[in-house]
C-alpha cells in the first residue's frame, strides 16, 4: 500500500511539473502586454519600461519561469498586475468560498445520488427505477444557471428564506456563511447528482449480475443482503472515478453559478484576471486548480486501493 | 426416502418452455450425474432446486427436498434452506468469489447468515471447512484474497463455503469444466470424498460423459429440457436405448477419418525459441525481473501433419502460439515457415504471416458483432498484397463458407444469428479464405458440445484432406488431441517434456508429467468405448 502511494506521489509530482510548463508557455503566447494594459493607451514608453522592469517582464522566459515556480514552492505567487496585492492573498480569500462550495455541492450530490442509485438498481424496471431514471434525465438536461435563477425566484424573492446572492463571509459565523452557499450548492449539485445516481445504478446492476452475487444468494443471503454486503463495494470503483472528476469540475467550473449568486469565488477571479490581462493571477490560479485536480486524483487512487485489494500489489 | 425428489417439473421463462416433465431423485450419499449439451436444461434443473431463477420464471410440478416443498415455499424460507440444507458449486471459480473480501470471511458468512454465533466461532469453523476442502491454514491463511489463489484453489473455497454447514444436498454445476485435467481430477476426488464422509447427496451436472461415468451412481441424460433416459451408471452406459444417448456416447469418443498422410518435409521449423516477459520491478528502484514463458523450444511440423500441443494453463502454450504467428518477437531462437522467418528485423514478415491462420476457442467473443459474416470472413485479406474485390471477393467468401458446410447466402447475416458450432465454422472459413498452409487451432473445439465438436472435428479432417492443410492443434483436452493428431508435444513450464507419435505417447507415456496427465484425464471404461465405436 505504501509503495502504491509513493508511486502515485511520484507521478503526481511529474504531472505538476509538466502542467506548470504548459501553463507558462501557453500564456507566453497570449498577445497583450500587461504593462500597457495597466497604464492605459497614453502611457509613455519610459513609464512602460519602468513598470515592465518592476514586474520582471523584461527578464528572459527561463528566468521568469524559474522565478514563478520557485516562488510558488515557498508560497509566493507574486503580485497581481492590476490589484497590486499579493496573488497568494487574493487566492486564499477566494478559496475560502470556492472550496467549501465545492465540498458542499459534492456532499449534497453524493447524499442524493447514492440512495437514489441504490434504490433504482434494487428495483430495476419497477416504478421506483423509472421515477429515478426520469428525474435524473431531467436533472442532466436542465441548465444549472436556469435552475439557479428559478431557485432565486422561489426561495429568495417569493419566500424570502435565503438571500438572492452574495457571501456572508466566515466572520459572520458558520451557519450564515453556509446559508449563503446553500442555493448555489444545490444548483451545482443537481446535475452532478443526476449523473452520479445513473452511474451508481448501472454499476450496481452490472455487479448484481456477477457470478459472486449468485454465489452469495446460494449461501442463503437475501437479495438485499447480497446487494449491501457484496455488490455495493464492488460497484464503487466507477462511482469514485466520477466523484473525483466532479470535484475537480466543481472547484473551477462554478463560474456561471458564482456569477448568478455574486459569489467571490475562484471562477470569477480567473474570469476577471483574463479580461484584465493579469497573467500572473491567471497562471497561479490555473496552477492551483491543476494541483487540486491532481491531488483529488491521488486521493481517488488511494480510495481505489482501499476498496480493492487487487490494486494494493502483491502481498 | 429420497433426499431430493423432482417430479414432473416443467418450467418456462416468459412463456418460453425450458423444462418439460423432468423427474429425478437423489438419495443421501448418492451421486447423481446429469448429462446434457447446452440448452438441455441441466443447469436450469439445478437452479430450480435452489429456486434461484431469473425473473419471469414459472415452475410447475414438484420439488421436494428433505420434506420441504421448494415450489411452494416463500423467499424467506428458501433463504433459510439455501446454504444450510442445499448448497451449490459453480462452473467458473475465477468469478464465483467476491474479489474484495478475504476467503475466510466469505466462508464464515455462510455460517453467520444461518446461525446465531460469534464471529470468532464462525471463523474457527470456516477454517475447518477450508481444511476439509484441502486448503489448510498454514499454507492458505484465511486472510488471502481470491486473486491470490489459482482457479483450482478458488474452487476449493467455493466448495468449503458450500459444505461449511454440512448440507444434505450439494449441487455441482460443471464444477471442473474451467479447470486443468489434473486439477479436475483432484476436485472430483474431493467432491466424492465429502459426499461419502457426510452422507451428502451430490447432484453433478456436466457435459462430459467421461467425468460423469467416473463419478456417478446414477446417470440422467437430458436433451432440450427433457430427460431422455436415466438409470444406474453401471448398466445405463452399457444398455442405452435412446438414439440421442447413443449419439452422445458415439460423439464423445469420436475419431474423425483422415486419408492424407503427412509428407516428409518440414513446413514449420521452431528452433530454441525463448520468450521472456518482464515482471514488475522489486522495490522502487529495483530492476524488473524476467519470467521465461517459453524456454528453449524446438520442434518441426511436417507438411500435412496434425500436430498436437498439450499442457495445462500457464505452461506457455498461448505464448508459443503468439510467437509462431509473429504477433510477438521472441528473445532467442528462430521460427521459420517453409524456410522463411516469421520475424525479420523487429517486424513480422507479412509474406509468411499470410500463410498461417488461427482459430480461437471462444466462438462468441472472437467476432465483431456489428460486421456481416462476409466482412468477418474477408478480414485476413488485409495480409494480401492484392486482395480480391467485387465479384471475386464475393466468390471467395462463398467458396470459404461452402467449404465449411454453410451457405453462400449466410455472408450477409450477422454473427448473432448463428449457434456456437456454426460460429466456429465461420472462424474456420475466415482462416481458410486466404488459403493458408498452416492453421493453428487454439482450443478451437473446447467450448463446443460433444456432438457439435464431433462434426467440427470431421470438418477439420475433411478440409485437411481436401486442401492439404497442416494443423497445430493446441488443447488441454487429451481425448480430442488423441483422436485427431498424428504427433503430440507435451509442454510443461515452458519446456517440451515429451514428444512422439500420438498413439505411442498415449499408450506408453515416458515422462512422469505425461503419465500424470493421462492418468488424470477422465475416460470412459474400455467396454463402453468399444460400444461407442460400434454406433
Amino acid at each position: 500500500m505504501l509503495r502504491f502511494a509513493l508511486k502515485r506521489l511520484l507521478s503526481l509530482a511529474a504531472t505538476l511539473w509538466v502542467a506548470s510548463l504548459i501553463i507558462f508557455l501557453s500564456l507566453e503566447i497570449v498577445p497583450g502586454d500587461p504593462a500597457a494594459f495597466m497604464l492605459g493607451m497614453n502611457a509613455q514608453e519610459d513609464t512602460l519600461n519602468a513598470l515592465r522592469e518592476e514586474l520582471g517582464l523584461n527578464q528572459g522566459p527561463l528566468q521568469r519561469y524559474l522565478g514563478w515556480v520557485g516562488g510558488m514552492l515557498v508560497g509566493d505567487f507574486g503580485t497581481s498586475y492590476t490589484y497590486r496585492t499579493p496573488v497568494a492573498e487574493m487566492i486564499l480569500e477566494r478559496v475560502q468560498v470556492s472550496l467549501p462550495l465545492a465540498l458542499y455541492a459534492l456532499t449534497l450530490s453524493t447524499v442524493i445520488a447514492f440512495p437514489a442509485g441504490i434504490w433504482a438498481a434494487s428495483r430495476r424496471g419497477r416504478a421506483a427505477d423509472v421515477t429515478v431514471m426520469g428525474l435524473t434525465q431531467l436533472g442532466v438536461a436542465i441548465p444549472n444557471f436556469w435552475f439557479a435563477m428559478l431557485m432565486v425566484l422561489v426561495f429568495a424573492i417569493n419566500l424570502r428564506w435565503f438571500n438572492a446572492g452574495g457571501f456572508a463571509g466566515w466572520d459572520a459565523g458558520f451557519f450564515p456563511a453556509m446559508k449563503s452557499l446553500t442555493l448555489p450548492a444545490i444548483a451545482l449539485a443537481l446535475p452532478q447528482a443526476s449523473i452520479l445516481a445513473r452511474v451508481m445504478r448501472s454499476s450496481l446492476l452490472d455487479t448484481l449480475s456477477e457470478d459472486f452475487i449468485r454465489t452469495a444468494r446460494a449461501k442463503g443471503l437475501t437479495r438485499a443482503q447480497a446487494l449491501w454486503r457484496h455488490a455495493l463495494r464492488n460497484a464503487l470503483i466507477p462511482v469514485l472515478t466520477i466523484i473525483g472528476l466532479q470535484f475537480a469540475f466543481l472547484l473551477a467550473g462554478a463560474i456561471i453559478i458564482e456569477n448568478v449568486f455574486f459569489l467571490p469565488g475562484l471562477g470569477r477571479l480567473v474570469f476577471q484576471a483574463i479580461s484584465a490581462r493579469d497573467l500572473i493571477v491567471v497562471e497561479s490560479v490555473v496552477m492551483l486548480l491543476v494541483f487540486a485536480v491532481v491531488l483529488v486524483n491521488f486521493v481517488v487512487d488511494l480510495a481505489y486501493a482501499a476498496v480493492d485489494p487487487r490494486l494494493r500489489g502483491q502481498k | 426416502m429420497s433426499l431430493l425428489r423432482i417430479e414432473n417439473l416443467s418450467m418456462d421463462i416468459h412463456g418460453t418452455p425450458i423444462l418439460k416433465d423432468v423427474s429425478l431423485s437423489v438419495d443421501p450419499g448418492q451421486i447423481v450425474g446429469v448429462i446434457g449439451e447446452s440448452g438441455s436444461g441441466k443447469s436450469m434443473t439445478a437452479f430450480s432446486v435452489m429456486q434461484l431463477l431469473p425473473d419471469g420464471t414459472n415452475c410447475a410440478g414438484r420439488i421436494a427436498l428433505s420434506g420441504h416443498e421448494m415450489l411452494t415455499l416463500g423467499e424467506r424460507s428458501l433463504c433459510r434452506l439455501r446454504g444450510s440444507k442445499v448448497s451449490m458449486v459453480f462452473q467458473e471459480p475465477m468469478t464465483a468469489l467476491n474479489p474484495l473480501k478475504p476467503i475466510g470471511e466469505q466462508v464464515a458468512e455462510t455460517i453467520l447468515i444461518h446461525e446465531r454465533t460469534s464471529r470468532a466461532n464462525a471463523m474457527h469453523r470456516a477454517a475447518e471447512a477450508l481444511a476439509r476442502a484441502e486448503l489448510p491454514q498454514d499454507r492458505f491463511p484465511m486472510s488471502r484474497y481470491p486473486h491470490e489463489l489459482s482457479g483450482g484453489q478458488r474452487q476449493r473455497v467455493v466448495i468449503a463455503m458450500a459444505i461449511a454447514l454440512r448440507p444434505n444436498l450439494l449441487i455441482a454445476d460443471e464444477p471442473t469444466t474451467a479447470l486443468d485435467v489434473t486439477t479436475q481430477a483432484e476436485i472430483l476426488t474431493l467432491l466424492k470424498r465429502l459426499a461419502s464422509e457426510d452422507g451428502m447427496g451430490l447432484l453433478l451436472i456436466s457435459h462430459d460423459l467421461a467425468v460423469v461415468a467416473d463419478m456417478a451412481d446414477h446417470i440422467v441424460i437430458m436433451r432440450q429440457g427433457e430427460v431422455v433416459e436415466q438409470g444406474p451408471a453401471q448398466t445405463l452406459l452399457r444398455e442405452m436405448r435412446h438414439p440421442y444417448s447413443l449419439a452422445l456416447l458415439a460423439a464423445s469418443d469420436h475419431v474423425p477419418e483422415r486419408e492424407g498422410q503427412p509428407q516428409d518435409m518440414p513446413l514449420l521449423r521452431v528452433r530454441d525459441v525463448v520468450r521472456d516477459y518482464a515482471t514488475p520491478r522489486k522495490g522502487l528502484w529495483g530492476t524488473p525481473g524476467t519470467f521465461r514463458a517459453v524456454d528453449g523450444i524446438s520442434f518441426d511440423i511436417r507438411r500435412g501433419e496434425n500436430l498436437g500441443l498439450v499442457g495445462e494453463s500457464g505452461c506457455g502454450k498461448s505464448t508459443l502460439t503468439r510467437a509462431i504467428l509473429g504477433l510477438e518477437e521472441v528473445q532467442a531462437g528462430t521460427i521459420e515457415l517453409d524456410g522463411q522467418p516469421v520475424f525479420t528485423g523487429h517486424r513480422p514478415n507479412r509474406a509468411v504471416r499470410r500463410r498461417m491462420q488461427v482459430v480461437f476457442q471462444d466462438p462468441y467473443g472472437s467476432f465483431n458483432p456489428r460486421w456481416t459474416v462476409a466482412r468477418l470472413v474477408c478480414e485476413p485479406f488485409h495480409l494480401a498484397d492484392d486482395p480480391p474485390t467485387g465479384a471475386a471477393r464475393d466468390a471467395a467468401v462463398a467458396e470459404a463458407l461452402e467449404s465449411v458446410g454453410l451457405a453462400a447466402s449466410d455472408a450477409e447475416k450477422y454473427i448473432h444469428e448463428f449457434s456456437g458450432g456454426q460460429r466456429q465454422r465461420i472462424a474456420i472459413a475466415r482462416a481458410l479464405i486466404i488459403k493458408p498452409d498452416l492453421i493453428i487451432l487454439d482450443e478451437a473445439v473446447s467450448a463446443l458440445d460433444v456432438s457439435v465438436r464431433a462434426q467440427v472435428l470431421d470438418l477439420l479432417a475433411d478440409l485437411s484432406d481436401r486442401f492439404g492443410l497442416t494443423y497445430l492443434f493446441i488443447s488441454h483436452d487429451l481425448s480430442v488431441v488423441r483422436s485427431i493428431t498424428d504427433r503430440v508435444l507435451v509442454m510443461k513450464a515452458g519446456k517440451i517434456v515429451e514428444q512422439g507419435e500420438t498413439e505411442q505417447v498415449f499408450a506408453d507415456p515416458q515422462h512422469p508429467y505425461t503419465q500424470q496427465l493421462i492418468a488424470a484425464a477422465p475416460q470412459l471404461p474400455d467396454d463402453v468405448r468399444r460400444l461407442a465405436h460400434e454406433h
